[in-house]
């Protein structure tokens, strides 16, 4: 079956700087949760940001990304702008960024179906209920007109899925959407997330830093470092059987999983952010100064 | 042998929102009590909003409480005036999240820490220079990087100065709030080492106030655990993650996410 995200050998560049994603090609299933991983600067949302055409003028990108077969590169803005909240949708770390404070919640999914179908706005708002419903806000009806300041971080988090899933889009792109939240919280729309896909047959991209949100989700798993895709792995065999040193570095650093007390191995230089980190601030220090 | 701190029966309110004639109080931290000895390092955990920061605040006495006592080496730390109320901020050093709250953006972390040297009248001016170098050497930071801003540090060395900074005043005790939550796993790994090398070699006492549980049980002996305000739940870290007592620490152990085909 030919998969409904497909990237091949696509490389993003700000500017004159360097690349931020090198040579990345992979592709993820009908009804697979496929998890990016990696650590600050691995270029794990640029790739998100990537297939979803938000990419600033400053960068350049290459290669080619298919939806369900058809080029996104390329793409004019207004072509990908009918894409976006159709075909494909995004959701992110911080949902009360994507949710105007002033307009009530229920309306903001409505207008998510209006602007893409052609259905009355009594067709919207009952599909709007029935989608609050779906993410488990409870009394959906009653809770249309509230504004998002009058529910909490993960009850938001839900109406932005709500709002993303509100046209049956083919790919959902989940960058961090739990790291906000609490641990019980997030469990909640991990399952949340898991339920949709098997409801629906949503195509899910999860980027995440959190080894522990992959292993609970995702069927298979993308180690990112420095802008390059170092290995693909179903989740089991990348926690029983890492194949990239960096891999088995990052997973051997978590403190969950540890000895108590015990030093935790820590990832060697060469694959530490930090050096990274330190070599960027500098960049940016010369550049500041001229 | 006495606790280094004792909290017993700490309370803490803050007016919440709503009308004047039915304001009510939100409870932040309800009756806690707890105690750390010497040397050892207790977790507070707790999820946002469980008052797991005010306690370290009302401890680090930044929030006065209203009812209760915080005693440190047998000192009521609410009545502590002019030298003794010095010498404790001396004795018990704050670690936050995020260092740039800690650091003058202007000036050379160098100094930063140099400061804190100053400030408590930490050997003789002549050889503060030398301690700063020892204490970079101490948390793993090249000594040159003293003359460099913060913003040209990374995270993870940012957050070594803020703990050098700490440590310059020669503390009992570090109240560190979530001190890794904003590095990556890389550079976690490497804090928390830290961490528990100082505590090894200096016998540094430590409250580590953390949502991560996983952070809690690798680098505490005994847990506390906070629900809206209360301490449901406290003892030997074996006993609290290993054989959970109360619902909640159950539920809190539940939702960590974890690789299904490891369980």
């Amino acid at each position: 079956m030919s998969p409904v995200l497909d990237i091949a050998q696509a490389g993003v560049r700000f500017g004159t700087g360097p690349a931020a994603v090198k040579d990345v090609s992979l592709r993820v299933a009908q009804g697979e949760i496929f998890g990016l991983v990696g650590e600050s600067g691995s270029g794990k949302s640029t790739i998100a940001n990537a297939v979803m055409g938000l990419l600033p003028a400053t960068a350049r990108l290459d290669g080619s990304i298919r939806l369900n077969g058809e080029e996104l590169v390329g793409l004019s803005e207004s072509a990908l702008r009918v894409r976006r909240g159709d075909e494909m949708a995004m959701i992110f770390q911080d949902a009360s960024a994507s949710l105007d404070p002033t307009w009530s919640v229920g309306d903001q999914i409505a207008e998510t179906i209006r602007a893409h179908r052609p259905v009355s706005r009594a067709e919207a708002r009952a599909r709007a209920i029935a989608l609050m419903g779906e993410v488990g806000i409870a009394d959906a009806a009653r809770r249309y007109r509230d504004v998002p300041h009058r529910f909490s971080g993960g009850m938001r988090q839900r109406i932005v899925i709500a709002a993303a899933l509100a046209n049956h889009p083919k790919l959902l792109i989940a960058d961090e959407p739990t790291t906000a939240l609490d641990v019980t919280i997030q469990a909640q729309i991990l399952e949340l997330i898991d339920r949709l896909r098997r409801d629906h047959g949503t195509t899910v991209l999860l980027i995440t830093h959190d080894l522990g949100v992959v292993g609970q989700v995702c069927d298979r798993v993308g180690v990112m470092y420095r802008g390059e895709l170092l290995e693909v792995a179903t989740t089991e065999d990348l926690f029983t059987r890492p194949a990239h040193p960096y891999t088995r570095a990052l997973l051997a650093a978590n403190p969950a999983g540890a000895v108590r007390g015990s030093r935790l191995p820590v990832i060697p230089q060469e694959w530490s952010t930090e050096s990274l980190d330190a070599a960027n601030a500098a960049r940016d220090r010369r550049a500041a100064h001229g | 042998m006495a606790e280094l701190l004792q909290v017993t029966g700490l309370c803490k309110s803050y007016p919440a929102a709503g009308p004047w004639f039915r304001r009510r109080r939100a409870v932040a931290v309800d009756d806690v009590s707890l105690s750390v000895a010497r040397g050892r390092t207790l977790g507070l955990v707790g999820e946002s909003g469980s008052g797991k920061s005010t306690l370290g605040r009302c401890i680090l006495g930044l929030t006065r409480p209203e009812r209760g006592s915080v005693l440190f080496d047998g000192t009521e730390v609410q009545d502590l005036s002019g030298k003794a109320r010095s010498e404790f901020r001396r004795r018990v050093q704050p670690v936050f999240q995020d260092p740039w709250g800690s650091l003058d953006p202007r000036w050379p972390v160098g100094r930063s820490v140099r400061e804190a040297l100053d400030c408590f009248g930490i050997g003789t001016p002549r050889d503060r220079a030398a301690r700063v170098r020892d204490l970079f050497d101490r948390v793993g930071l090249d000594p040159a990087l003293a003359h460099r801003r913060p913003d040209t540090l990374s995270g993870g060395q940012r957050q070594r100065v803020a703990i050098a900074a700490a440590l310059a005043s020669e503390p009992d005790l570090i109240i560190a709030d979530e001190p890794v939550s904003a590095l990556d796993m890389s550079v976690q790994a490497q804090i928390l080492n830290l961490f528990m090398d100082l505590q090894s070699d200096l016998g540094v006492a430590a409250i580590f106030i953390t949502h991560d549980l996983g952070v809690v049980e690798h680098v505490s002996d005994a847990v506390a655990v906070m629900y809206r305000g209360r301490l449901v739940e406290t003892g030997d870290t074996d006993q609290v993650m290993g054989a959970p007592r109360h619902d909640y620490t159950r539920t809190l152990l539940a939702a960590i996410p974890r690789p299904r085909h490891l369980a």
